[in-house]
């Protein structure tokens, strides 16, 4: 297990209730995480139209974790 | 080449003056306006919402790969932050190049990956007091979401 902070932005926060929390986990990958708080949360996009950015950069969804990572979840954009 | 997010109002006027160069032939602007409906529902007001670091960083990536991929002078794009109001400008992109072209295309190319790839949200107000974040679910599919991206649903 390991602990890292998880921050929401948009549909996701008001979906979470939350900015940013701390989540000890088991998951490995971005992708794996993002399964996890969805699951919590009630996150309905589907992760390939979302995007994640650790400690501030875009990543793929299989981007491995590291302990004390700040994970930032963007459901999908819509600038414009 | 910036990419800017702004949080005044946009001046179309003054971010124009940027693209001058006496080598420039052409110029093509692309204005992004708050509509009063999207997808049927009377829209009354916008809230754009971004991650400022990413969003810059991002939208600079874009308007370098367009200098790679369009003969063009000048490009400069800004999105708006904030509350907006029905007729307000939400993006801006403007472009000069020697030939009508390279500025078309690079306008064109630029705003469609702004909209694609910016860390930028969009939560509509509409008439009947409701609300909602453009582009996203609300409520969790029937089965669970990872069988519905399987789907492709």
């Amino acid at each position: 297990m390991m602990e890292v902070t998880a921050r929401y932005f948009a549909a996701f926060r008001e979906q979470a209730g939350k900015e940013i929390e701390r989540v000890k986990t088991g998951a490995r990958t971005a992708g794996e995480l993002y399964s996890e708080l969805a699951a919590r949360h009630g996150f309905a996009d589907a992760r390939a139209r979302c995007k994640v950015a650790i400690n501030d950069e875009l990543r793929d969804w299989d981007a491995e974790l590291a302990d004390g990572d700040t994970v930032l979840f963007f459901p999908p954009v819509a600038g414009g | 080449m910036t990419f800017k997010i702004q949080s005044e109002p946009i001046d179309p006027r003054a971010l124009e003056a940027r693209l001058r160069d006496d080598r420039a032939g052409a110029c093509v602007t692309f204005e992004g306006w708050v509509r009063d409906h999207n997808e049927g529902e009377a829209v009354t007001a916008l809230e754009y919402e971004a991650h400022e670091p990413i969003a810059v960083a991002e939208g600079e990536k874009i308007l370098a790969e367009a200098r790679e991929r369009f003969d063009v002078l000048a490009i400069h794009a800004e999105h708006r932050v904030g509350a907006l109001a029905i007729g307000d400008c939400a993006v801006w992109v403007g472009v000069s190049a020697a030939h009508r072209g390279a500025a078309f295309d690079a306008c064109r190319w630029v705003i469609d990956e702004i909209k694609a790839r910016v860390p930028i949200w969009k939560k509509e107000h509409y008439a009947g007091g409701d609300s909602g974040w453009v582009n996203c679910a609300t409520r969790a599919p029937a089965h669970r979401s990872g069988q519905a991206a399987a789907t492709g649903a």
